[in-house]
């Protein structure tokens, strides 16, 4: 079992990199499952220029911690990659990136999903978006704490 | 003694201040105890009633009921909308 990766910053990353990096030099792994979020140009009916993330240092990378351990506990990964971005981003700009090895792919797979849906709810980030009408911040949606919440279903564990 | 409080995103906004020190009064002693403080100023400080208002005590999530000592950071702040 190799050890996780935590970043918070305000430069790029290379996912084809960052991916490689999970297999490289070993035989052990089958799988790796990864994800990329990308800022996109329009949210809830208006254009976005750019958006810029807030976020509370010290608490942020002890969340993500956390849900790196509790998928850790859940599946048996052989390795996990997790990004986040803050700082002004725009549209087409990478804003998260999480990887997960295993020795195969359901495992990869579920452990990828569950990390994302966990950081969109427990992690402490904040998105402003600047639209046409002005800056605004982000209002969370129902349809994130219902994705996480499916995790706490017996049914959700592979 | 005094608690550190942090504020973020659109709270921090309304309110205007990111960070204070806050003498903790005697008998507070919960996350509840410490809003219930903070609306008491009035104005925007009352957003801080909205159950929408998130809180962490020493950086980890905290309910309502958490314990509050001297010397903890306390933070509120809105539902997070990273990812």
């Amino acid at each position: 079992m190799s050890a996780s990766h935590i970043s918070v910053q305000h430069e790029d990353f290379e996912p084809g990199a960052e991916t490689a990096g999970l297999g490289e030099g070993r035989t052990d792994v089958g799988a790796v499952a990864s994800f990329v979020g990308y800022v996109r140009d329009a949210n809830d009916g208006s254009g976005v220029f750019a958006m810029t993330l807030e976020h509370y240092p010290g608490m942020t990378e002890r969340a993500l911690g956390e849900i790196v351990e509790q998928a850790r506990a859940r599946w048996s990964l052989l390795g996990v990659r997790v990004i986040h971005r803050v700082g002004r981003l725009v549209p087409g700009d990478r804003i998260v990136f999480v990887a997960v090895a295993a020795s195969h792919r359901g495992e990869a797979f579920a452990a990828c999903e569950f990390i994302m849906d966990y950081l969109k709810t427990r992690a402490p980030f904040w998105k402003r978006e600047e639209t046409p009408d002005g800056a605004r911040w982000v209002d969370a949606r129902e349809s994130d704490d219902l994705a996480a919440a499916k995790w706490s279903d017996a049914k959700g564990r592979h | 003694m005094n608690i550190r409080i942090l504020y973020f995103a659109a709270l921090r906004e309304s309110l205007g201040v990111s960070a204070e020190d806050f003498p903790l009064p005697d008998g507070v002693g919960s996350v509840d105890g410490v809003r219930a403080c903070l609306v008491s100023r009035g104005g925007n400080w009352e957003k801080l009633s909205a159950p929408s208002v998130k809180a962490a005590v020493n950086q980890c999530m905290a309910a309502g009921g958490a314990p509050v000592r001297p010397g903890d950071e306390v933070a509120f702040f809105p539902p997070v909308t990273g990812g």
